[in-house]
């Protein structure tokens, strides 16, 4: 393979990941790892059918196998204090063991504990229950009809520009459910120390937040419980919210009066946390003959489940991406017998991108211009929604970027002409967009007496290289080295911050380092005024005779947050060889270019980036989770049947950034990545599927079968 | 999983001894078995290690190749008489599972192996082939990766392996002890059609104990090909699999053999469309008459209908690059 790095040449290498030896020697620690003293172990056991009344359990079996502590269920626990009085189902999160129904096949209705994981795992093997069942609903398409709108319709222009239009594309789009499935399993282990004080160590995006909902659960002072989690083995947005295992595992280690560590299998993986929804999408795209869109009108039909409405931002792209004057845009929910979906990467931006930035491929072939070309007829110079100016964006020369990396040039707008040692060759695009965001967030950062720099906050980081931004801005702002800085973080005791998620961290976060680190330099100069250059932090310390000197500062975006649309950009070129016999469609070469402000840490960038390449790749070909309907219940929740891209799979795959400023959105002029990493991919990779063959998939995954 | 006791055999002898006890099974990589006990498919009371018994050898007879049943599934695909003599085989192998599974996984286990349907996976469903008598999930269910050919009214699953359909196709012969000494099974004949008792993958007597396999010499060296369509490019079970081996003379085919995988209850021989290949030239058409020959009696069920496209695009393609044509 040919091995050729194109880097864009303004962004500098950068520091390496401060937590990469701990990681890749085992010194990091995941929350199933922590040896409480005493530990017991919990496993929960799912239910059978999709829907019904729980009528009994019987635990009988599984309370007399040997090192057996507990068999909690619905009739026999006590009750989570947080949940009484609540709006009770069928609209809220899942309430373990708060009543008798079942909503979706797996649903949590006991918890084992033993003094041992493989006890639990045996005991939890011999519970059984009894239901009376209920019709399930599984089927998304059987059930388009019974939609729930939980987000106003929207249009911009005329309501009727799509009947007028002199091109016209109308198509539907599918995608199934995706699971997260993070390497890391979800883990929890919860111990009481005292009745009113909890320690917690679990998997989570967001150590407040998860400190709030247990709090809340259990109804103790937030300061009271002390949530930890400082490293997280990807979550991709599955460990955004605080899930019933995570309640279970407090519960049972109340009942048992011992702690209790809490993992979840594979299979729940699947279940026990959320999913990104599989989703229904129609498209109508009216375009003038010269290519200048008329008229978008998206639809989409997005599955939730039967106790609570997940509502996300599917048709949101087609509102934001080009200049067209006329834009409708639907969205629905429809209940079925699941559990609850989550954010996953990209969120509903990706599902809704794949959509548009296909049907703006079928509209190139259509018009007969080049996919590029049409995107940069209908380019927006200003938010085509509120009319707003951009705070900063480049799209045009990521376009251009990732053209010539991945040699457009050599692609034919006629489908099925080029091959190559006998496989059909094509290449395809799509771009995305994601809100750029910035909130609050509190640092300390302390000087100590040998010069190492400790900064502090209670920001997790899911693997994006969160800490390593944070000491490169640090070291940056302060002028030492970044292996004299200590980051320390995912611990609710921590000055506070916000949720690892939507893109925003490095924004929020690394502009409270910023700050905290000049507001820490102001200091030093207040100790000696004559000070001027760089400051000598040791001799200063020394000088006043102090140990340290720290400052806590909350940062937050000023005025200009509303003055400006916000926004990050990327495109993703994607050749592809398909086997004309078999329908085998192998990656051969992906590129992502994302206009994300200012580059911040280049290495973990450049990984962040290709990882969310890869997520796509995976959605465009092969993740699916399949549901038997006839039992509500996954027939492929495991790794040997739910294929995410291996090795293999992986193509030469570079990511590229146009590295410009965004003079706006906060003072380190970076905007989030993580979402556009992902947004647009599957787009790209099948319009490269329909440049190579003259075939359009227009239902995900792309497997051989379709296209052979 | 259920309680079991784990003994090591000290012998050949000592191995035969303790499987002829109910209750007892035979483990070696444990590479399936081991998920079969953690999802309660198969709940033994014994286990009897036997990776420590001398069958690992991998030698040249008279008359062909014997490879001893615990040989791993990644020293056969590296080694140099395999991959001189039946580089097929080596093929087969590397396409199977993936690097880490291969380095424990033996020969004898990939026999020994299980489908890998997900409704004989997982205890709530009924599956004919894990409990008798309790119906066919796959038969109306999600059967894409299921059977096109000799499936029966109790059971549309399909034999997972890769190495099984390289030795079909390579007349390779297994050789099994027991009691009463030892047999020697063609290895077409190894594997079942499932019929009415399912829940019997193989021939293999209770009681009985791969030793070994052995496939003759032949001339199909420079004209061999394995091509396995899967979903991902490695670490995926077939969804359909070709293992074509031709002994070309002056352009014309003097010998043929096929087999396919993730078709049927077993490695898949296609004896009809070898023959007609005989004495024809080298060429695609003869390729597509030959796949046209053998696909006859395929039956398709909801989700696996494309297996009749792909099945026979694929047999050709193998053919294709057998004969060096691709």
């Amino acid at each position: 393979m040919e091995s050729k790095t194109m880097k864009t040449p303004s962004v500098p290498e950068g520091m390496s990941r401060v937590d990469g030896r701990m990681k890749v020697t085992g010194r990091a620690k995941y929350s199933a790892e922590y040896a409480v003293k005493g530990l017991t172990y919990a496993v929960m056991v799912g239910s059978t059918i999709a829907k019904g009344t729980l009528k009994a359990v019987d635990t009988k079996k599984a309370e007399g196998a040997p090192g057996i502590l507990a068999v909690l269920t619905y009739f026999n626990a006590p009750k989570v204090p947080g949940y009484q009085g609540d709006t009770p189902p069928p609209k809220g999160p899942l309430r373990l063991f708060y009543d008798d129904q079942i909503y979706f096949n797996g649903q949590p209705i006991a918890i084992v504990v033993a003094d041992t994981f493989e006890r639990a795992l045996f005991a939890a093997s011999l519970v059984s229950a009894t239901y009376v069942k209920g019709d399930h609903q599984t089927d998304l398409k059987a059930n388009l009809a019974n939609g729930i709108t939980t987000r106003k319709d929207y249009l911009r222009g005329q309501d009727d520009a799509y009947k007028t239009a002199a091109v016209k594309i109308e198509q539907e789009y599918t995608l199934p459910t995706e699971v997260h499935n993070p390497t890391e399993l979800h883990a929890t282990i919860a111990r009481w120390d005292a009745d009113d004080k909890l320690s917690v160590w679990t998997k989570s995006q967001g150590v407040m937040a998860s400190q709030r909902n247990i709090a809340q659960a259990f109804k103790l002072e937030p300061t009271n419980v002390r949530v930890t989690s400082p490293f997280v083995g990807g979550a991709f947005g599955a460990a955004l919210r605080t899930w019933p295992h995570e309640i279970a595992a407090v519960l049972a280690a109340q009942v048992v009066k011992k702690p209790v560590k809490l993992v979840l299998g594979r299979a729940d993986m699947f279940t026990a946390v959320g999913y990104r929804p599989q989703c229904w999408q129609k498209i109508s795209l009216g375009a003038s003959a010269d290519g200048k869109l008329t008229s978008i009108v998206h639809e989409a039909a997005g599955q939730t489940s039967a106790y609570e409405n997940f509502t996300e931002g599917v048709v949101n792209i087609s509102q934001l991406m080009y200049a067209c004057p006329n834009v409708i845009t639907r969205y629905k929910i429809i209940p079925l017998n699941v559990n609850t979906p989550t954010p996953m990467r990209g969120p509903g931006e990706a599902t809704g991108a794949y959509a548009l930035e296909s049907a703006m491929d079928e509209l190139s072939y259509a018009l007969n211009i080049d996919p590029i070309e049409l995107r940069l007829r209908n380019y927006a110079d200003t938010d085509p929604d509120s009319g707003k100016p951009y705070s900063s964006k480049y799209l045009n020369e990521a376009y251009k970027l990732g053209a010539d990396w991945i040699g457009w040039d050599k692609r034919s707008q006629k489908p099925g002409s080029v091959t190559e040692n006998g496989w059909l060759a094509g290449y395809g695009m799509g771009a995305g967009m994601f809100g750029a965001y910035r909130s609050n967030a509190t640092v300390k950062a302390i000087m100590m007496a040998d010069g190492s720099l400790e900064l502090q906050t209670a920001v997790t980081d899911i693997g994006p290289g969160t800490g390593t931004a944070m000491a490169t801005i640090a070291s940056e702002v302060m002028g030492i080295p970044g292996d004299k800085i200590r980051i320390t973080i995912g611990d609710s005791s921590l000055p506070p911050s916000p949720t690892q998620g939507g893109s925003s961290v490095t924004s929020t976060v690394g502009s409270a380092v910023n700050d905290a680190c000049k507001e820490l330099i102001e200091k030093f100069k207040q100790l000696d005024s004559t000070a001027t250059g760089n400051l000598d932090y040791v001799k200063l310390l020394r000088d006043h005779n102090l140990t340290q000197l720290d400052v806590t500062t909350t940062s937050k975006g000023g005025p200009d947050m509303a003055k400006y649309a916000m926004y990050s950009w990327s495109v993703h070129f994607i050749k592809v060889l398909v086997n004309p016999a078999t329908g085998v469609v192998k990656i051969d070469k992906a590129v992502s270019v994302a206009d994300c402000g200012r580059v911040v840490s280049h290495k973990t960038a450049r990984s962040q980036i290709i990882g969310g390449t890869i997520m796509g790749i995976g959605m465009a070909l092969m993740e699916e989770a399949v549901i038997d309907h006839r039992y509500g219940r996954l027939v492929n929740n495991n790794f040997a049947d739910y294929h995410v891209p291996i090795q293999a799979d992986i193509p030469q795959s570079e990511a590229l950034f146009v590295n410009k400023t965004d003079p706006y959105i906060n003072p380190i002029g970076a905007k989030g990545m993580g979402e556009i990493a992902t947004i647009g991919v599957a787009a790209a990779v099948a319009n490269a599927v329909y440049n190579a063959t003259g075939k359009r998939v227009r239902e995900l995954p792309i497997t051989p079968d379709k296209v052979v | 999983m259920k309680q079991f006791q784990y003994v090591r055999a000290a012998s050949q002898q000592d191995a035969l001894a303790a499987i002829a006890k109910p209750g007892t099974k035979i483990i070696a990589g444990g590479t399936n078995l081991v998920d079969l006990m953690k999802r309660g498919v198969t709940a033994p009371d014994k286990l009897v290690d036997i990776t420590h018994l001398p069958l690992k050898g991998i030698a040249a007879t008279k008359t062909g190749l014997h490879i001893g049943t615990l040989a791993l599934n990644s020293v056969v695909s590296e080694n140099s008489l395999v991959l001189a003599k039946q580089p097929l085989l080596a093929m087969a192998l590397k396409a199977g599972a993936s690097p880490q599974l291969r380095n424990m996984a033996t020969v004898g286990g990939n026999m020994m192996q299980r489908t890998r349907c997900s409704y004989f996976y997982d205890t709530t469903m009924p599956c004919n082939k894990r409990e008798p008598g309790t119906g066919c999930g796959a038969m109306e269910g999600y059967n894409r990766m299921h059977a096109i050919f000799g499936a029966s009214g109790q059971c549309i699953a399909v034999h997972p392996s890769d190495m099984c359909v390289g030795l079909a196709a390579l007349d390779a012969v297994v050789i099994v002890t027991g009691k009463k000494g030892e047999r020697r099974i063609p290895m077409t004949e190894f594997h079942r059609l499932p019929g009415d008792h399912p829940e019997n993958d193989n021939h293999l007597a209770p009681g009985e104990l791969i030793i070994g396999v052995e496939i003759p010499d032949n001339n199909f060296a420079k004209n061999s090909y394995y091509l396995k369509v899967r979903d991902r490019q490695s670490y995926a079970f077939a969804l359909v699999s070709v293992a074509a081996a031709l002994d070309i003379s002056g352009g014309l085919i003097k010998q043929a053999r096929l087999a396919m995988g993730g078709v049927a209850h077993k490695p898949w021989r296609l004896f009809e469309a070898e023959k007609s290949l005989i004495g024809k030239p080298a060429t695609e058409d003869s390729f597509k008459n030959a796949a046209q020959i053998a696909m006859q009696g395929a039956k398709a069920y909801e989700y696996n209908a494309f297996k009749l496209r792909l099945a026979p695009a694929s047999i050709t393609e193998a053919l294709k690059h057998a004969a060096g044509a691709v």
